[in-house]
């Protein structure tokens, strides 16, 4: 916990990998993976006398991703040269975008941790190309490059210090990364790297208003690694003060492993980008229709979707909130709800036993495998009674290993609900043979040993039998007892 | 403006050069000549000319989002000095 007398504030810049066909400057394909150093050309591999030509898609999802987040559009702008030297950037410059970005001064609403809306500001969103991988034995052979990531097109969102806590820095990011799965500029898989973001952290005491020395962490790319750090770094510089010590401005290697921060590189490596318009680029001026046909293309965000949830299917707040939280998410549940007619199965159904799978398998809604389809044909079959909520839990398992028709898969597992009376009747019997405590509990007016035999009952049906009906058979027959 | 001796190593070190001490003063003196180059430019009237972005007048220049793959990995790699796993290999570097 972070002591109460002081502040913590958090800038993040999120990168995000576009999810054009090709990349920022040349024709090679974006696509993530294949064979090392297969997606390249002269271009992105820095030949001498290679020139860059800009993708105009990367223009248009900026701006899309721009006007999303209630940024100002540049109707002049340019590229600029980034210079520094690393193995994984070929021309030894990046060429990315310095004093003229393509989008400014927006912001995105988020709901803190308490449910309270909150603006956060976002300083300006630029294009640049993103580096390569280098890859590193442990023979000490060396360090292999591969570029086939060189030259993808990133767009990079800098918000201002707004963020007061880890989790509103992880909400704003979920945020970013919902907004722009809904406007599918980007697929946003941390996992891929294709959403990674810079942390920048300070601390003041409260009631001061200027800003502390910051740090820096570069390249975070899991939710659950960001919130780690943010805490560690804010306490670590909250140590750091009461020892009557100065913080240092720099930048630092979050280790997951040993759950601390470390110094990255020595101060007098002081970063000088140096940076210079792209002689090799000319200026890009974007007229107010271009803007505004793109503004017009805009899907439903998820905001006004929220809204709509709430007043078309009567969704509570949480529940709109979460549903919308992801386009995954969303889109199934459109789905699953037009084929079920049931949205509050379908949001509950998403909110605990999915988000629950999901977070056992360490994985974000874009890995859930079945469809709205499938999800809504489940909960039709609940509704309709063929199977119990119980055994619906067992065909969800089974959907997330080997997603087919849920019909399908409680015939082939022979799951179907009984609901014949005639063929749960042994079991009732021999429930309230075994259990005369909880008969006589319910005749002295203990309403709730009902709920005890039937779940024995449910227990020795494994889930098949309807508990509606268990519950009317057990009270029948102990009238007849 | 007068360059100094430090900003000279300091421009060395970003471009990785090691320069020795008689060096230093040559590109002092070829440095310092730019400068006041740009200083004489900086003198000019601009006060009638419009602003620029640029270093000429064209703008949206684009490309059309198309994939054209023409190189193949050999050729590419062809000119490196070593390489090892269709990925140049270079000496290990620390993260």
């Amino acid at each position: 916990m972070i002591r109460e007398d002081y502040e913590v504030i958090i800038g993040l810049e999120v990168h995000c990998e576009l999810s054009t066909k090709t990349k920022i400057f040349c024709s090679c394909p974006t696509e993530f993976g294949g064979e090392p150093n297969t997606h390249c050309c002269p271009v992105c591999m820095a030949m001498p006398g290679t020139l860059p030509v800009l993708n105009e898609k990367v223009v248009e999802y900026a701006v899309k991703a721009g006007l999303a987040t209630n940024c100002k559009i540049a109707r002049n702008s340019k590229n600029d040269r980034k210079n520094y030297f690393y193995p994984d950037l070929p021309k030894s410059y990046q060429i990315s975008q310095y004093d003229m970005p393509l989008c400014y001064e927006g912001n995105v609403q988020i709901n803190d941790e308490n449910g309270n809306k909150k603006t956060i500001r976002i300083t300006r969103i630029h294009i640049e190309e993103d580096a390569g991988k280098l890859n590193h034995d442990e023979y000490g052979r060396g360090s292999f490059v591969d570029l086939n990531r060189a030259g993808v097109p990133l767009i990079e969102v800098v918000s201002e210090p707004d963020l007061r806590s880890a989790e509103e820095a992880d909400i704003y990011l979920r945020k970013i990364k919902s907004i722009f799965e809904y406007i599918q500029v980007s697929d946003c898989k941390m996992q891929e790297g294709s959403l990674r973001a810079d942390v920048n952290v300070s601390v003041r005491k409260k009631g001061s208003n200027e800003l502390g020395t910051r740090t820096e962490m570069k390249n975070m790319n899991s939710f659950r690694s960001i919130v780690r750090a943010i805490n560690y770094e804010a306490e670590r510089q909250i140590g750091e003060l009461e020892k009557g010590n100065k913080i240092i401005q720099e930048t630092l290697r979050w280790d997951d492993i040993s759950g601390k921060t470390f110094p990255m590189r020595d101060k007098e490596d002081a970063q000088d980008y140096r940076y210079f318009p792209d002689p090799d680029l000319v200026a890009i001026k974007l007229s107010d229709e271009y803007i505004e046909n793109i503004r017009k293309e805009l899907p439903e965000l998820p905001e006004v979707k929220k809204e709509r949830y709430i007043n078309d299917f009567e969704l509570s707040q949480k529940a709109a909130n979460f549903v919308t939280s992801s386009k995954y998410y969303s889109d199934i549940f459109e789905i699953a709800t037009e084929k079920s007619n049931n949205p509050k199965a379908v949001s509950n159904w998403l909110m605990s036993d999915v988000a629950r799978i999901l977070n056992e398998k360490e994985e974000e809604a874009d890995k859930i495998p079945f469809t709205g389809e499938q999800l809504g044909e489940l909960v039709q079959l609940i509704d309709k009674g063929t199977i119990s909520s119980s055994i619906a839990k067992k065909v969800l398992d089974e959907l997330f290993e080997n997603p087919k028709s849920p019909s399908k898969i409680i015939e082939e597992k022979g799951w179907i609900q009984i609901s014949d009376e005639s063929a749960i009747k042994e079991v009732v019997l021999k429930v309230l043979t075994n259990n005369p405590q909880s008969v006589a509990d319910y005749k002295a007016g203990k309403d709730k040993a009902i709920g005890f035999l039937v779940g024995q009952a449910m227990k020795e049906t494994k889930g098949k039998a309807n508990p509606q009906i268990l519950n009317k058979m057990f009270i029948e027959e102990i009238k007849n007892m | 403006m007068q360059i100094t001796d430090n900003e000279i190593l300091h421009i060395a070190k970003l471009a990785r050069l090691k320069l020795a001490d008689n060096e230093i003063q040559s590109y002092k003196k070829n440095l310092q000549e730019i400068i006041d180059f740009t200083e004489t430019i900086n003198k000019i009237d601009t006060n009638n000319i419009g602003e620029t972005i640029g270093v000429n007048e064209n703008y949206n220049v684009f490309r059309k989002d198309e994939i054209k793959q023409e190189s193949n990995k050999e050729e590419l790699l062809a000119n490196a000095p070593s390489q090892d796993e269709g990925m140049f290999r270079i000496p290990k570097v620390i993260n």
